[in-house]
């Protein structure tokens, strides 16, 4: 993928991203996020994963942002009305997520092979999903058994938390 | 070509994007939101390490892909519980502000 094409999803991907934090109406936070996935999933295809692209873009921009606008809507959240800000909150946090960035960027710069680009990839010759479900069936069996039942426990969870009366 | 590094510091600034939101605001469903931001950072960074790792013969390196799979699996479910508790925290206080749920038990 070009440079300049891997910037402009990023960018999207960032800008996006910054909009969910900075607008005050759920509704538009949310669908900021789709649009900050769908960046994302871009992102991931043209690091050669196309599985994983498509995957984010179904389970994330489809059911995850689903569920999102679904329970906003249910609980009928209206814009936050502007509240005081405690500004000392404010710039803590800010400057506890500065110092973050800060860091994440000493520890990339102090990486050699940060500055290297991505080997080629050799054209293959299986699909990427037939890979992917023949090492989730062989190599990740037990992994992929205990998170099927992991997602039991949480749909069972889910149903007693959702019931009305919590006893 | 875009470089290693280059994907790690997008990635380093959707994970601070995300967690600037989880440190700043108040309503409980965008700090979700901006928890699900840094949780896709961090996949973004896993798949830019996998794939600067292929094999020698330029054979894809798909363990990272399966690891991501299982990731955005336990994402969903997560997801699906944390609103499940979203929406009986709102059926019992009528908010979803996080100052104004600072009790533990009422």
């Amino acid at each position: 993928m070009p440079a300049f094409l891997f910037w402009i999803f990023a960018s999207l991907m960032l800008v996006f991203g910054a909009g969910v934090i900075i607008n005050r109406n759920p509704v538009a936070s949310a669908l900021n996020l789709v649009v900050s996935f769908l960046g994302l999933a871009v992102l991931f295809i043209s690091l050669g994963a196309y599985f994983i692209g498509i995957i984010q873009v179904l389970v994330y921009a489809g059911a995850v942002m689903v569920l999102f606008l679904f329970i906003i809507m249910l609980l009928d959240l209206r814009a936050e009305k502007l509240r005081r800000i405690n500004w000392i909150a404010f710039g803590g946090g800010s400057a506890v997520a500065l110092a973050l960035f800060i860091q994440i960027c000493c520890v990339i710069g102090r990486f050699k092979p940060a500055s290297q680009t991505f080997p080629p990839l050799a054209k293959s010759t299986t699909d990427d999903v037939h890979q992917i479900g023949m090492l989730l069936f062989s190599n990740y069996n037990l992994p992929f058994q205990i998170i099927g039942l992991l997602v039991l426990v949480a749909t069972i969870g889910v149903v007693v938390l959702s019931k009305r009366e919590l006893q | 070509m875009a470089t290693l590094g280059d994907y790690l510091v997008v990635s380093g600034m959707l994970f601070t994007i995300g967690f600037a939101g989880v440190m700043l605001r108040r309503n409980i469903i965008i700090i979700f939101m901006a928890l699900e931001l840094m949780l896709n950072a961090a996949n973004l960074s896993l798949v830019a390490f996998s794939r600067f790792h292929s094999g020698t013969n330029g054979a894809p390196n798909y363990n990272a892909q399966v690891f991501l799979f299982f990731i955005i699996t336990v994402a969903a479910a997560e997801v699906a519980v944390g609103l499940a508790i979203i929406v009986a925290l709102y059926r019992l206080r009528q908010t979803t502000h996080v100052e104004d749920i600072n009790s533990l038990k009422f």
